[in-house]
Parts: C-alpha cells; sequence; structure tokens
C-alpha cells in the first residue's frame, strides 16, 4: 500500500506556556517540542504494521519550517521510507490542509493518516478538510483497523461506545488511543533516518480565512478547601450548597 | 443571513451536544440580529423540541440512508442545506459527529472554522471566537474573516435553556449522495451517560490497588447517579475499560463535578480534566499534584473515605 501519514509539531504537556507582544504572540522560547504523540503512536505506527504486512510505502508529510526537520527525522528513525516537508508556518488547519491534499491529489495515496488532533489547539480539523478536498471518505478517531486487499475494517470511537465501518481505499483515517502500541527508534533507526530522503516543496497560495487574535491565561484556581477525612456529611454539604452540583 | 444549526442524533435520538448547540445557535442569532434554524438528517424522535431552545424553524432530511452517520455525505447535506435557507454561520455540537463534519463543511464551503469554542462571538470590526489551548493553560481568541463561518460548541458549556416552544418539523428537499461507507456494528454501553456528556464523574487511578476494589467507586457512581472513568495507566493494565480513560491522550470531559480517587494529578491527566467545574481530590499524599487543582480536597486513605462518603450521600438522600 502507498501510505501517507501527516506529521505535526507541538510543546509537550509538561512545557510552561507563556505569550509576547501584549499576549498576541506564543512565545517559542525554552518550549520543548515533540512529535504530536496521536501522529506518532498511533498513526504512523499503524501505517508502519500495513506496510509490514503487505508491503509498500510509508511516507512523511508535514507542513512548516525547517526547524521542523527533527521531528520529521525522528518519523524516519520509527521506521517511515521518506518525507516531504512544504515550506511555510501554517496559519491555520485549512492552510495545513490544503497543503497536504495538493501534494496527495499527485501522488495517489491508497490511505492519508493523520493523528485525531493536535494536543495544543485540539482542532481536529485537518482530517476532515483534507478528505474533502479529495473528495474520499473519512474515518476519524480509528482504534482499530484491519486492512484485506483495498478494504478497511476500521472501529472508530462514537460518545459512548464504539462503531464498526468498512470503506474501501482511497480514504483519510485519524487516529486515536489503541489503533496501535507506541514504537521507541532504535539506533540503527536513527542511524538510518540521516539518509532517508526528505524532500522539501515550495507552499502554494492559500486564502487567509482564520487567524489567531491573542490570547488570555485562565482565571486563577481559588486555594483548595481541606475537609477533614472524618467529616464526609462536610463535604455532601458543600457540594450541594456551595458548588451546587449535587 | 442566518444561523443554521446541524443538531446532531445517534439511533433516532438527539444528542445532548444537539441542544446546546441550539441554545448556543440562538444567542448567537441575537447578537448578529438574526434567526437560528436547526436541521436534523434521517430519522429523529421529537426534533420538533429544538424549537424550545430557541431555534425558530427546524428542518429534517428525513433520508433514511442518513440514520448512519458517515460525515462525507453530512457534509454534503448540511452545506446544501445552509445554502438553500441562505445561512452563512454553520453551527454544532464538538462531539464525534460535529468534529468529523466540521473541517468537511470549512473545506467545501470555503469558510472559516473553528472547533471546540467557548465563547459567543463577539463582532466588532470582525467576528472573533475563544476556545481553550495548550491543554487549557490559556485562551485563545480567533478571528473568522471568510464570508462563511462553521463552528463547532465545546460541551457542557452552553446548557440548553428553553426560551420558547416547540415547533413543527418541515421537510427539507436536498439531494443525498450515496455513502460510501458502509456501517457494520454499532455498540453503545447502555443504561449511563456517555462520559463526554456527563455532568458528575466519578474517576479512580492506580491508588485502588486493583480491580476487585472497584466495589465502592461503582456504589459512589451509582449513589450520584455518576459516570465512572479512570486514569490512564489503570486502563492500559486492564483494570478498566479503554472507554473510561480520561486525560491527554484519553477523553476530554468538563463536567459540573469531577471527583478523583486515588489519582495523583500528572498534568497529561489534568490535560483532561482540568476544565471541570468543580473538582473533589481525595488521596493519602497531601503532596499530590492533584490537590493544586482541586476545589476541595480530602487527604486521607481512600478506602475509609470512600465508604464514609457513600454513608454521608445515603443519609444525605435519606
Ligand atoms: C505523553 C503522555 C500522555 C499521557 N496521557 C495520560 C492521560 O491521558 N491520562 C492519564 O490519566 N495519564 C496519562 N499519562 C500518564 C500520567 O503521566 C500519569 O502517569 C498517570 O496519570 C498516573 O496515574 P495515577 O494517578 O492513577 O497513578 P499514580 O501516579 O501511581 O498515582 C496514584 C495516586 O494514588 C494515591 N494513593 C495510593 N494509595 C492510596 C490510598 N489508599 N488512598 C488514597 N490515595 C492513594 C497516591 O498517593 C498517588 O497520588 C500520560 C503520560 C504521558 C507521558
Ligand atoms: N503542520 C502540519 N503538518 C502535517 N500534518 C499536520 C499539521 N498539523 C496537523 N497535522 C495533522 O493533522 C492532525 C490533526 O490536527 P488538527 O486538526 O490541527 O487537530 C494531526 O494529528 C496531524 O496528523
Amino acid at each position: 500500500m502507498k501510505l501517507l501519514v501527516c506529521v505535526s509539531k507541538t510543546p509537550d504537556t509538561t512545557t510552561k506556556i507563556s505569550f509576547t507582544d501584549g499576549n498576541t504572540t506564543f512565545n517559542t522560547q525554552g518550549v520543548q517540542y515533540i512529535m504530536n504523540p496521536y501522529d506518532e503512536w498511533y498513526a504512523l505506527v499503524r501505517a508502519l504494521e500495513l506496510k509490514e504486512q503487505a508491503g509498500g510505502t510509508v511516507t512523511l508529510i508535514n507542513v512548516g519550517p525547517k526547524a521542523n526537520d527533527t521531528v520529521i527525522r525522528k518519523g524516519l528513525a520509527i521506521g517511515a521510507d521518506n518525507a516531504v516537508r512544504v515550506d511555510i508556518e501554517p496559519a491555520s488547519a485549512f492552510a495545513t490542509a490544503k497543503q497536504i491534499a495538493e501534494h496527495a491529489k499527485a501522488e495517489n495515496y491508497d490511505a492519508v493518516f493523520l493523528g485525531k488532533e493536535t494536543i495544543d489547539y485540539n482542532g481536529a480539523e485537518v482530517g476532515a478538510m483534507i478528505a474533502e478536498m479529495l473528495d474520499v471518505p473519512f474515518i476519524s478517531f480509528a482504534t482499530n483497523m484491519t486492512v484485506e486487499g483495498n478494504t478497511a475494517t476500521i472501529s472508530r470511537d462514537i460518545e459512548g461506545g464504539s462503531e464498526v465501518l468498512e470503506v474501501a481505499t482511497p480514504f483519510v483515517v485519524s487516529a486515536a488511543k489503541g489503533l496501535a502500541e507506541q514504537r521507541i527508534p532504535n539506533m540503527r533507526g536513527i542511524m538510518t533516518a540521516k539518509r532517508k530522503p526528505l524532500k522539501v516543496v515550495p507552499p502554494v497560495d492559500v486564502p487567509d480565512l482564520v487567524s489567531v487574535k491573542g490570547y488570555e491565561l485562565p482565571a486563577e484556581k481559588s486555594e483548595c478547601k481541606y475537609i477533614d477525612p472524618e467529616n464526609m456529611d462536610e463535604l455532601v454539604n458543600l457540594l450541594h450548597s456551595e458548588a451546587k452540583v449535587i | 443571513m442566518a444561523i443554521l444549526v446541524y443538531a446532531s442524533s445517534a439511533e433516532g435520538k438527539l444528542k445532548k451536544g444537539a441542544l446546546e448547540a441550539v441554545t448556543y445557535g440562538y444567542k448567537t442569532a441575537q447578537i448578529l440580529g438574526t434567526e437560528a434554524y436547526a436541521v436534523v438528517l434521517g430519522d429523529v424522535e421529537d426534533a420538533g423540541q429544538l424549537g424550545k431552545y430557541g431555534a425558530t424553524k427546524v428542518y429534517q432530511v428525513a433520508d433514511a440512508s442518513l440514520n448512519d452517520f458517515d460525515g462525507q455525505v453530512v457534509a454534503a447535506v448540511v452545506a446544501d442545506a445552509a445554502k438553500a435557507l441562505n445561512a452563512d454561520v454553520i453551527v454544532t455540537s464538538n462531539d464525534s459527529a460535529g468534529k468529523t463534519v466540521v473541517g468537511r463543511l470549512a473545506a467545501r464551503l470555503n469558510a472559516g472554522c473553528l472547533s471546540g469554542v467557548n465563547s459567543l462571538p463577539t463582532t466588532d470590526g470582525g467576528f472573533f471566537v475563544k476556545k481553550n489551548v495548550f491543554s487549557g493553560k490559556a485562551v485563545a481568541e480567533f478571528e473568522l474573516k471568510s464570508a462563511t463561518k462553521v463552528l463547532s460548541v465545546m460541551g457542557n458549556t452552553f446548557p440548553p435553556e428553553e426560551v420558547a416552544s416547540s415547533v413543527s418539523v418541515e421537510s427539507l428537499s436536498v439531494e443525498v449522495p450515496a455513502s460510501r461507507i458502509k456501517v457494520k456494528a454499532v455498540e453503545t454501553v447502555k443504561g449511563t451517560v456517555p462520559l463526554p456528556e456527563a455532568e458528575l464523574v466519578v474517576s479512580a487511578g492506580r491508588g485502588m490497588k486493583g480491580p476487585e476494589n472497584w466495589g465502592i467507586i461503582d456504589e459512589l457512581a451509582g449513589l450520584l447517579e455518576a459516570t465512572t472513568a479512570c486514569s490512564r495507566p489503570v486502563a492500559d493494565i486492564g483494570w478498566r475499560p479503554h472507554h473510561e480513560h480520561v486525560g491527554q491522550t484519553g477523553v476530554a470531559i468538563r463536567p459540573n463535578l469531577y471527583i478523583a480517587i486515588g489519582i495523583s494529578g500528572a498534568i497529561q491527566h489534568l490535560a483532561g480534566v482540568n476544565q471541570s467545574k468543580t473538582i473533589v481530590v481525595i488521596n493519602k499524599d497531601p503532596e499530590a499534584p492533584f490537590f493544586k487543582a482541586a476545589d476541595y480536597g480530602i487527604v486521607g486513605d481512600l478506602f475509609d473515605v470512600v465508604p464514609r462518603l457513600n454513608a454521608a450521600l445515603k443519609k444525605f438522600k435519606g
């Protein structure tokens, strides 16, 4: 199978977040970046497993500046064959999707894999957009997937349960927990990754539909009220009359 | 100009998020000086009730093929409905259906979109909406510059409010393209509110020592009519089912009450629960990081505290 995996870069959850220019710009100074976990652990690994099972290639794509090459190289070290980077800092999910769709249109991939969402903006927008631009089905939040010939059977998360679908290639799929098990790159992977092809391509023009105006820090949480572990009547009382949640 | 709310449904019933989306659509219509319409797809019971939450018209595309969800078909139908009704703001819930449709609608209509909004729009010099970003460590304000806009509304943020009465449902004829997805099976846990929709959640972690000890958690959840959740390691080792796992890599929730029992409060756990309105933490370690995010804290052994809490609740309920 000829597979494309979209990988993104995101601040690690444990990183401290701050803003500059009167809270209009995210301060990248000292931020620890990682590959978005859904992309790395689930989307990429499941694509690699399918290649191992049925042959083919796994290509990575990232829309972003040169600094993103570290994340791309990690994906190559985990096992992808080659990579494409569209050389622009994307302004929005739409911009990202447009660049990826533009590449995918010319390549006829059997399937495009994404993470279910990035952990910084939780958009869950890019996959659906790519699917619409390519006019193919999109299966979101996939937790299990088997492929037989050109037919995939996929389980996806829905509220309070799951559903099982059947879809023929080509399609776009977004990965949730369960789709695969995280793989740690080994020494050989890291060495060979350096020699794998990473093609840098220029962006196409996209309309400017959405932009970030600014950021606010959430209101400080008030102090925790400690309750005597012997006195659960008081907790029940507070939940009822103060918090008004029961 | 009008607002169209895609009111999502499952198994013939409106989802809770659909009522919230209509409430949001109604309030947005007031801000923009227009009306909010709702559209439901397939067979849906009592769709006219959406009128109560502010939809001045409720349309139904009753094609039975819409009973199975396919975002590609839904986006095509909702986009055509929006065009037919001259709607330029499309609103839906940020649930599994909404999240799958928003991006497609935006791409189809060349519209700016934002998923998971938690504020009503402001319109001074543009169209601005906000959402939580960086695991709740900040709120970002976005400008949507396109003529058509697509929004999905964060769950449990705009509680349904009755402002009018039910309306009659009008059928809307738009072409329904054939789906390229075949739904083979749908399985949902019956009898409990799904975690993303739950208002009360009782959650437990590795402090429970083993799956055999969950009786006190189930009892507490039963007394509160709450939904149960768990930390990731507990799901990973198989003490609890995966769909209960909350946090950065699991389900993100924002219930009115979140009770965390024997959970340390690691940042990745907090990322999925720190938007909860009231947080109660029960932990024997006074240094557990969760207490920093808690409204009410109980430092003690959960095997003593939880049974005592259950007894207190029984007394409270009489
Ligand atoms: C990239 C990444 C993503 C992750 N995503 C998630 C996620 O989505 N969700 C998630 O939950 N975790 C996630 N984690 C894991 C997270 O970092 C923590 O390891 C995890 O949340 C810890 O689970 P826990 O609190 O149940 O266990 P522990 O950290 O072991 O804490 C157990 C707690 O129970 C208390 N305790 C023990 N015995 C008792 C007793 N008798 N009475 C009262 N209290 C007691 C202890 O004091 C302790 O605080 C992620 C980690 C990474 C690296
Ligand atoms: N800049 C990017 N380059 C490549 N893929 C991306 C980029 N941004 C997002 N994606 C992919 O789209 C998925 C969903 O992102 P989002 O819609 O932004 O939440 C991610 O998990 C990635 O797989």
